[in-house]
């Protein structure tokens, strides 16, 4: 069970929130000049990748603020916490299992 | 009856209450312990070896260990109480009491005379996968012939018939530093993290601390071991920092360190000593900043020909039952190794006076230390040899001693057989990385100590000690202290100035060669007996050599297939013995075939642990509308719907829910009904983006939406799928409150706020879920509007007056109410809200005041039937999350000009506009019979084309059916179903498919009543009725 910093609350247990999936996954502005296959892709595809991923999570239990999460989906490790609207912050390759 | 007295008791020594006696029962025998035994090490010292019977070939089994590891001292304790009887329990770990009453399990009659173990001379056909080989032809043989015979032979203890009287509880902590296990190496850790400051939680799963100093003769700065855990043990009590927890098991490691422990609280005490108020079992549910493992390691056994006989020990654990519990376990022992450590064991009973008749050593040359002591104190020490099998039944007789040959394998016939009563083997130690591979941890293998030992940790954690692989007893202690104040440095705090290492006394642990199985010659593999991998669920190296043979050589697929591992110890004696004998059959070097994965439980949790608090009515939290006192009063029978209790039908004396179900559809359709719909979610929506937001999330147009107006909308998910329905109506200019489903309010509330705050956040709306703060009750039928009259007198909401998808402000029953135009029955309907509060006064007004207007309560069964009749969805009922609004015939509610919308650009993707997407229509039986009710198809039915069934398989599937219901109006059975291309199809016959056979039934309209919506406004027919 994870243990994640809420950027409003502070270090909560993992069921008091909601996942979201990959972060910054933007929704298109005009989904008509889309191809089905551009549609599609932005509807159904997620990367899965090993090692840093940015997800979002909502503090559904709490304040029920969205906010962005970056975890290393070997260790599961909570590497930073930034809130919506914000850009990735860098990590410390050292601490990210998925990178070995 | 056998007397049985405690002749293996020795007369001092241990750690045993000698002035204290307690009688216990096992398989009806009556017997003596002292506090501070195990029921294992009392059974011991009263000579009782044989404790149970295997899994598969019911073959007699003891006591291997003495620990948790132990695979065969499985027993069922309290066994006459129905309540209490507790199925499988480890005699190394029940703590004796007085009156404990415990017996064999898997026996039948009795432990001593099995019938099942005529079973071991068919090991030929009951080897590894023996089931799906045998096993298959008719489900009628299955069903009548090797199921049962299974259950009867197979399985183990028998589960409690009745419910459990006693409590269990949860507990949630963080610390800062959490020790896992309290041998030498987690007590040093303790200890160089107390008085610092930070929060210590030392975890034991015994009920002493000690660890294997309570196991073998060391000696710490001139203490005896017992001795320097007390002394350590005082300490730890003295600072209000550390918690220490004894007979706690921590059972799983999960992410950020996150672990949890089952502490035995009472399950030391007898019943009546049990303190009052505290639970039986306690669930722990620790954080730590940072985790030190020093879980010890486990004794392996060694291969053999039948190497299962009682009376066949661990070395260790012989060691164990001699110094901690005075148990001599045996007179007669021979020992079997390929270590030097295992001597210690031999050379320990030689000096309590047991006789020592050999030392089998697999190793040519045998290491300096303990075994030239060996020599020196003139035991009979044979190195090269193995012990091929063993003679006895209820207990070991006598060991063969063989010769290896130049391929290092038993010589088929016996060089010597040597009398024993006690067979003791080691094939080293494998550290019990249980925990730390829960962790996310990897593994080495270590090929001088033979064992896999931790490698790079994932999480903030130490392992140390035996754990790690570390076998010295200084070493240990220094590992511990070490580990203990890095992990206090790490959680910010100050462990002070490191202790002195400590003047320790204790053998060098010496040597080990691999022995993975001492195979008989080729060709003679079964010269020998079963040579036993895994005690519990009865896999030999035979079984694994023939998963190989067959062609499964991942470790994994060799575990599941052969079984290994997969009993309540879960392999732990057996795993690497396995991987070992796998490793040769395959060749290849251990770490290439790699290990199984290690899953919490480490030991078994019962289940009423897991539960704690949370059974009966506080399994889930139960959320009843103001006006449920009302509806029990009335007898309502209830239905959940999510975590709320609604009405679903209200029974008259005498009727069963049928009857009272078409009784109520009768009163809405002929006068009034009147239902609680207080469940349906509602939220408040405000900001001036309010209209625009809607516009977003529903498919319909919402901006030119009035004030004091309402209307019906759908949204979609961004799949194009429908995910909920229901009415919003504008309140006032940037104010609206949209209702959903009952079921799914929480999720609609999430999917907006998500949308708002991850997608628009430049959108001005705010949502407040409201949905307990409004007591919601429909009125509906033909006198609904006279009703309406009375109730708000002076204030005209006529249909006329007041129109169809409106709602205003009024007085009903002198109560502030919103009151709503809508209509999910098809009838005339007003749906009146007022304050949470006020729900059960309004209820009343209205059944007093409609008395003679024969106004009904109904539940949420008739509101199904009515609703359906309309072809109105539920969604989670017509929908699963594949329908489109146009599969649903709701393309009408999607906006053709709006821009864009959730879902809107999914609904013209190729695959949303196929003709033959499922689409709902309804359904009536073709040979219609009145008051038929075997006319109602089951909910779920599959809908084939006619004479299909009778058509060689496969079928294919039009669709299926969603809702069905009798319908007094239509004096029918009918339905709604999704059936491809269905829209097209009204009309045609298709068929029902049923276990009995084909029903015909005519696809036609989903809406089967008052299609032109006549009674929406009221039926004049009616209301002049009444008036």
């Amino acid at each position: 069970m994870l243990l994640i910093e809420c950027p409003w609350c502070g270090p909560r247990e993992e069921p008091e929130f909601h996942y979201g999936g990959q972060a910054h996954v933007v929704r298109p502005a005009d989904p008509a000049a889309l191809s089905d296959a551009d549609w599609a892709a932005y509807v159904f595809l997620r990367d899965n990748p090993k090692g840093v991923f940015a997800e979002r999570w909502c503090h559904t239990a709490g304040c029920r603020r969205w906010f962005n999460v970056l975890r290393d989906t070997v260790s599961h490790r909570v590497l930073a916490v930034y809130r919506m609207g914000e850009t990735a912050p860098a990590v410390d390759p050292a601490l990210v299992e998925g990178a070995r | 009856m056998t007397e049985h007295t405690q002749d293996g008791r020795r007369p001092d020594g241990g750690l045993i209450d000698r002035s204290k006696r307690l009688r216990f029962r096992f398989n009806g025998h009556w017997m003596d312990g002292h506090p501070g035994d195990t029921l294992a090490s009392a059974l011991l010292a009263n000579g009782v070896h044989l404790v149970g019977r295997s899994m598969k070939y019911h073959r007699p089994r003891g006591l291997l260990a003495a620990g948790p590891e132990d695979p065969g001292g499985l027993v069922q304790l309290h066994g006459q109480d129905p309540a209490r009887t507790d199925p499988n329990c480890r005699a190394t770990q029940v703590p004796l009491v007085d009156g404990l009453e415990a017996d064999s399990v898997n026996v039948w009659p009795s432990v001593e005379r099995d019938l099942g173990a005529g079973l071991g001379a068919a090991e030929r056909i009951m080897g590894a996968g023996f089931y799906y080989k045998v096993m298959h032809g008719s489900q009628w043989m299955w069903q009548h012939g090797f199921e049962p015979l299974i259950r009867r032979a197979a399985g183990f203890g028998k589960a409690p018939t009745q419910p459990d009287p006693d409590r269990y509880d949860h507990r949630h902590v963080h610390c800062d530093v959490l020790i896992v296990g309290a041998g030498p190496a987690g007590l040093a850790a303790a200890q160089s993290a107390i008085c610092s400051g930070a929060r210590v939680i030392l975890a034991e799963q015994d009920e002493r601390l000690g660890g294997s100093l309570l196991a073998r003769d060391r000696r710490i700065d001139g203490w005896s071991g017992p001795d320097w855990v007390a002394a350590v043990e005082a300490r730890l009590r003295a600072c209000p920092a550390v918690r220490l927890l004894p007979r706690t098991t921590v059972t799983g490691y999960y992410d950020r360190n996150y672990l949890v422990a089952l502490e035995r609280v009472t399950d030391h005490l007898p019943l009546d000593q049990a303190p009052a108020g505290r639970p039986r079992q306690r669930l722990w549910h620790i954080r730590a900043a940072r985790v030190v493992l020093a879980t010890g390691a486990h004794e392996r056994p060694l291969v053999f020909g039948d190497n299962d006989r009682p009376g066949i020990m661990l070395a260790g654990a012989a060691q164990a039952y001699l110094h901690r519990w005075a148990v001599l376990p045996g007179r007669d022992v021979v020992l079997f190794t390929n270590n030097d450590a295992a001597y210690e064991a031999a050379l320990d009973l030689h000096a309590a006076g047991a006789s020592v008749r050999a030392i089998v050593d697999s190793r040519l040359e045998p290491g300096p230390g303990l075994p030239a002591r060996a020599r020196a104190a003139g035991l009979r020490i044979m190195t090269g040899y193995v012990i091929g099998g063993t003679t006895g039944t209820a207990r070991v007789t006598g060991a063969s001693v063989t010769k290896r040959d130049g391929a290092g394998r038993a010589l088929p016939h016996a060089l010597d057989t040597v009398a024993c009563d006690l067979l003791l083997v080691s094939g080293g130690w494998s550290p019990v990385v249980h925990l730390f591979s829960q962790s996310g941890g990897r593994l080495r293998y270590d090929d001088d100590r033979v064992a896999f030992v931790p490698d790079r940790a994932v999480q903030d954690q130490a392992c140390v000690g035996a754990c790690a692989g570390t076998v010295a007893l200084a070493e240990c202690l220094a590992e511990g202290a070490a580990a203990g104040a890095e992990a206090v440095r790490r959680a910010g705090f100050d462990p002070g100035p490191a202790r002195p290492a400590p003047a320790v006394v204790a053998p060098e642990p010496g040597t080990i060669a691999p022995l993975w199985w001492a195979r008989p010659a080729a060709g003679q593999e079964h010269a020998w007996g079963k040579p036993f991998v895994d005690f519990q669920t009865d896999t030999t190296a035979h079984d694994i050599r023939q998963a190989a043979r067959e062609g499964f050589e991942s470790v994994e697929h060799v575990k599941r297939y052969t079984l290994t591992g997969f009993g309540t110890d879960q392999g732990k004696t057996a795993n690497i013995n396995a991987l070992g004998i796998l490793s040769e059959t395959l060749n290849r070097p251990i770490p290439q075939v790699g290990t199984t994965t290690f899953r919490p439980p480490y030991t078994p949790v019962t289940f009423a642990a897991m539960a704690g608090r949370d059974r009966g009515d506080h399994l889930d939290p139960a959320r009843l509308t103001a006006i449920h006192d009302r509806h029990v009063a009335l007898g309502a029978e209830f239905e959940d719907v999510g975590q709320w209790k609604r009405p679903w039908y209200y029974p008259h004396a005498g009727e069963d829910m049928a009857a009272a179900v078409a009784r109520e559809c009768r009163a809405v359709r002929e006068a009034v009904g009147v239902l609680d719909a207080s469940t349906l979610g509602k939220i408040d929506i405000q900001g001036p983006d309010a209209a625009e937001f809607l516009n977003r999330v529903y498919t319909n147009a919402w901006k030119k939406l009035a004030i004091g107006r309402v209307r019906y909308g759908v949204m979609c998910r961004e799949d194009g799928m429908v995910f909920d329905d229901g009415t919003t109506a504008r309140i006032d200019q940037d104010r609206y409150l949209m209702t959903t489903t009952t079921g799914n309010a929480a999720a609609v509330m999430d999917h907006l706020e998500a949308y708002l705050q991850t997608e628009w956040p430049d959108l001005r709306v705010r949502l407040t879920s409201v949905t307990e703060q409004w007591a919601t009750v429909g009125l509906a039928g033909p006198r609904a509007g006279v009703l309406m009259a009375r109730l708000a007198s002076g204030q005209d909401l006529s249909p006329a007056a007041f129109p169809f998808l409106s709602w205003r402000l009024a007085v009903v029953a002198g109560l502030h109410a919103r009151v709503f135009r809508i209509s999910f029955t098809g009838e005339l309907q007003y749906e009146i809200n007022v304050p949470w509060h006020q729900g059960g006064a309004l209820w009343d007004a209205i059944l007093r005041v409609g008395v003679d207007l024969g106004v009904t309560p109904y539940g949420t069964e008739t509101m199904h039937v009515l609703r359906a009749e309309k072809g109105f969805i539920i969604v989670g009922q017509e929908t699963d999350g594949t329908q489109t609004p146009g599969d649903l015939g709701l393309d009408w509610l999607v906006s053709k000009t709006k821009p864009d919308f959730i879902g809107k650009r999914s609904l013209s993707r190729p695959d949303m506009l196929r003709p033959d997407r499922r689409q709902l229509v309804g359904l009536r039986p073709k040979d219609r019979r009145p008051k038929d009710s075997r006319q109602v198809f089951p909910e779920g039915s599959q809908i084939v084309e006619p004479g299909a069934a009778r058509r060689p398989p496969p079928v294919p599937m039009l669709g299926f059916i969603t809702s069905s219901y009798w319908s007094p109006a239509l004096d029918s059975g009918f339905a709604l179903a999704l059936v491809a291309g269905g829209r097209a199809r009204i009309g045609d016959t298709v068929s029902v498919a049923l276990p009995d056979g084909e029903r015909p039934a005519v696809i036609c309209d989903p809406v089967m009543y008052d299609k032109e919506g006549a009674r929406r406004d009221g039926h004049p027919d009616a209301a002049r009725r009444a008036a």
